[in-house]
């Protein structure tokens, strides 16, 4: 089947993951020539397998590309640019330290004799950047340049190698409103000089605005094809959020009791300048999980990360029942009730070269039920840790494996198991689940659920929807790096509620999303 | 007291700064290109030791100083060879590769030496010869410059035309700019074509030449004869020299320069009737101070956890 209406199209697309993950299954994806051209969907809904196949990063188990009518295939990215497909990264592909034209040219220098002829690649820098309107200063350092400048350096560079088709990964999640209104008029002007832009992105509004077709991806499978004039960002919005599962978690109506964190007027501005989180306030009471739903990157992470300590440099305020953090150490953060399960288990909530035993006592060791005579006590470590692998029924050999050799899901509950066994009075839960297998799963939202009959105050930050909602009992909903919603009783939202205000159709008023916060 | 200062304020003593300066500038040069390629080579130690010996026996076996040099240089380099084949093409750890051919430098050298003259300590036995001294005509006649300038090792000005020549090569080739890239940001390189191995292989061959030159002085030059462990650390000052320079062309010769002044120094400085040993610290003590002060001015990747 091949279509000339369209520039390039992948047909059936299937890939696997080594460890057996589906990431793509079956799709289609199709680009008509001079359009801009939405790829929609969640994350991990398959946007960058499927762009990672067409540039050449990863190769599919099945399917074919078509490009301008004949079939592909591509080995490499270098492969994708001779046939005129380029990528513009999230991680932008530059050289610090040196120039805008040097980081233009670079691979394909121009030359004078012997040497490098930089007059000429300031001159076609120049040139090209008045062509396509994307104004830079060829003879500026990359590194003083602010992110929307290197962002236009990138789009250059893949137009300098001859790219027809470009490709931009999330190009305005690291950009401020101003620097992404700039970069709209840049990708119109494009498409009106013939070039065909796949836009990756989950803001509709952002979609609505510049693109003409969209294909929305959910679990690795296209859930919907249109027109952007066709489709409402309602209709699009539950097309990409939708349930999976049904979890079936049985618990109790929660009793909340008083404020054991609390969060006042927090914001955090990032290293580029950005605003991530806005003046947010919210409470967690003892006793309740509050669910935390929002589209990664909307100032969850740095949220946790403020709670936990990792991240400084915030204004505002938090408190650990009545106590205030700021300027607290990790361990003293810690000391007064705080556990964290890091969205990242490989960086922050586990050692992988380390054993089982060694990451279960890293929080504890230095406790005096764990020391005599100034040295590790290691029948009163032994019997603590053996005590939570089973508690936790972690799969391993021995205690003294290493965590690395373990499952996802093992590793996770190595984590759990330290975290939860450490009388938390409130516990910052980042995606606990992400990744893992169902079993485990469910073992770590059930224990999440006994801990805040316990009285645990529980904060539930989870990019999957079913989850936050089965599992909490109130929920806010981030956006932008503010709170567009408070839910006090999560039984009564589903997903297509929470997608709305996630994905900023909605906003509740001040006043209803103020309600997270509870003075007492 | 009066008597130090004038010998450190005399032609003399800035001539031998340069004397001294010949195989830390060569080697700082070789240090500069493997840095800005993105490799941690600490191999120059044994690379300038292999590149001593075979200066020393090359010039004694082929009776010519030239060949002598280019057979310093071409040991040197199979030095530089293996290390980029085992940190490029084998991965094999960088500081643990450097360090593991520095040990073979040492006791390789004197293996060789042993087998070559039957000598553990030096080559004096081999009929080696030298780079000549040249005199530059027209500037000699210069008074106090001429004395400093002029009348040096032929490898003293090859030291500071590699200057010139490494400016040249890292600032205004495409080759150079390849290297500044790749050490930089690989994948960055890699994304736009840049063969990242390939490149490194070249600039830590051409460091190897450099850092060679540098060895044979050491023994056709600054002595007339090879001796055992004879850089004696030169290589790793050249590393911190070029730290100094914060990887910028001439602040690191400037700073082999003045690690050059703390090697000059003691010799004049006899006259005060310090014990030899606590003079012959001084180049030592000098580079760890000046990695003191140089030490805040980085910008380290530990620090993305400090507060």
């Amino acid at each position: 089947m091949v279509n000339n209406e369209y520039i390039l199209s992948m047909e059936n697309i299937t890939k696997v993951y080594s460890n057996g993950f589906v990431a793509n299954k079956n799709v289609n994806f199709s680009v008509k020539k001079g359009e801009i051209h939405a790829l929609v969907g969640e994350n991990g809904a398959g946007k960058s397998t499927l762009m990672k196949i067409l540039f050449g990063h990863e190769q599919p188990e099945e399917g074919k590309i078509f490009y301008k009518g004949e079939e592909i295939h591509i080995a490499n990215p270098l492969a994708a640019l001779d046939y005129g497909i380029g990528m513009v990264h999230q991680h932008f592909m530059l050289v610090p330290s040196l120039t805008v034209a040097e980081n233009m040219v670079l691979g394909m220098e121009p030359k004078k004799g012997v040497l490098f002829d930089y007059k000429t690649a300031v001159e076609r820098t120049r040139e090209i950047s008045e062509k396509y309107n994307l104004l830079v200063d060829p003879e500026a350092k990359v590194e003083d340049l602010p992110v929307g400048f290197k962002q236009k350096v990138e789009i250059l560079k893949v137009l300098f190698r001859g790219v027809e088709v470009l490709i931009l990964d999330e190009p305005t999640a690291v950009l401020t409103p101003q620097e992404t209104k700039e970069l709209f008029t840049e990708l119109l002007n494009l498409k009106k000089n013939g070039y065909t832009v796949i836009f990756i992105s989950h803001k509709l509004n952002e979609i609505k605005e510049i693109c003409d077709r969209l294909t929305v991806l959910r679990n690795g499978k296209v859930t919907g094809i249109a027109d952007v004039s066709d489709i409402t960002e309602q209709e699009i919005s539950n097309k990409m959020v939708g349930r999976n599962v049904m979890l079936n978690i049985e618990k109790e109506k929660a009793k909340p009791g008083s404020s054991v964190l609390q969060v006042k007027h927090l914001s955090y501005t990032d290293m580029h300048g950005k605003q991530v989180v806005k003046d947010i306030s919210f409470s967690v009471r003892k006793g309740e999980i509050l669910g935390v739903a929002g589209v990664e990157g909307n100032g969850q992470r740095e949220i946790s990360e403020m709670i936990t300590g990792l991240l400084s440099g915030q204004t505002g305020e938090i408190l650990v029942d009545g106590k205030a953090l700021s300027g607290a150490s990790i361990r003293d953060i810690r000391l007064s009730g705080v556990a964290h399960i890091s969205e990242d288990r490989m960086t922050y909530g586990s050692v992988g070269d380390a054993s089982i035993e060694e990451n279960m006592i890293s929080e504890r060791y230095y406790k005096k039920e764990f020391n005599r005579n100034g040295l590790l006590d290691f029948k009163r470590i032994k019997e603590c840790v053996n005590q939570l692998i089973q508690n936790y029924g972690i799969k391993c050999d021995n205690k003294d494996a290493q965590v690395r050799t373990l499952s996802g899901g093992n590793i996770q509950k190595v984590v759990v198991a330290r975290e939860f066994s450490s009388n938390p009075k409130v516990i910052i839960a980042n995606q606990p689940t992400r990744g893992i297998d169902v079993g485990a799963s469910e073992f770590i939202r059930k224990k999440l659920v006994s801990l805040r009959d316990e009285g645990v105050g529980v904060l539930l930050i989870s990019a999957d929807l079913t989850e936050v909602i089965e599992t909490s009992d109130s929920i806010i909903v981030m956006n932008n790096g503010e709170i567009a919603a408070y839910f006090e009783d999560a039984s009564k939202v589903d997903e297509t509620i929470l997608g709305e205000y996630m994905l900023g159709l909605k906003r509740q008023s001040k006043e209803e999303a103020g309600g997270a916060y509870y003075a007492e | 007291m009066n008597m130090v200062l004038q010998s450190i304020f005399s032609a003399e003593f800035v001539y031998s700064i340069l004397r001294m300066a010949t195989p830390l500038i060569l080697a700082a040069m070789a240090a500069l290109l493997t840095k800005k390629a993105g490799v941690m080579c600490i191999a120059f130690e044994s690379i300038m030791l292999f590149a001593a010996l075979g200066g020393v026996v090359g010039s004694a076996f082929m009776h010519s100083a030239l060949l002598g040099v280019l057979s310093g240089i071409f040991c040197g380099v199979i030095v530089a060879f293996i290390f980029a084949y085992f940190v490029l093409i084998l991965n094999a750890n960088t500081v643990l590769t450097g360090l593991a051919l520095n040990t073979l430098g040492s006791g390789g050298t004197v293996f060789a030496l042993y087998v070559i003259c039957g000598d553990k300590g030096t080559s004096t036995s081999l009929s080696s010869l030298t780079v000549p001294n040249v005199s530059i005509p027209l500037v000699e006649k210069i008074p106090l410059l001429g004395s400093i300038v002029s009348g040096h090792n032929i490898m003293t000005y090859a030291a500071l035309l590699s200057v010139i020549l490494v400016y040249i090569f890292i600032n205004k080739t495409a080759l150079g700019l390849r290297i500044r890239s790749i050490g930089e940001n690989p994948q960055a390189a890699e994304s736009v074509g840049i063969k990242v191995v390939r490149t490194r292989f070249i600039a830590i061959v051409l460091a190897g030449v450099l850092a060679s030159m540098g060895g044979v002085y050491m023994s056709m030059g600054y002595l007339p004869f090879f001796t055992r462990d004879m850089v004696a650390g030169r290589g790793f000052m050249a590393i911190a020299a070029q730290n100094l320079g914060g990887g910028m062309v001439v602040p690191t010769m400037l700073s082999a320069i003045l690690f050059g002044a703390a090697e000059a120094l003691p010799n004049v400085m006899q006259s005060l009737r310090l014990p030899a040993e606590t003079m012959q610290m001084l180049p030592y003590i000098v580079t760890i101070t000046a990695l003191f002060f140089v030490g805040g001015t980085h910008k380290g990747e530990g620090k993305r956890h400090k507060k």
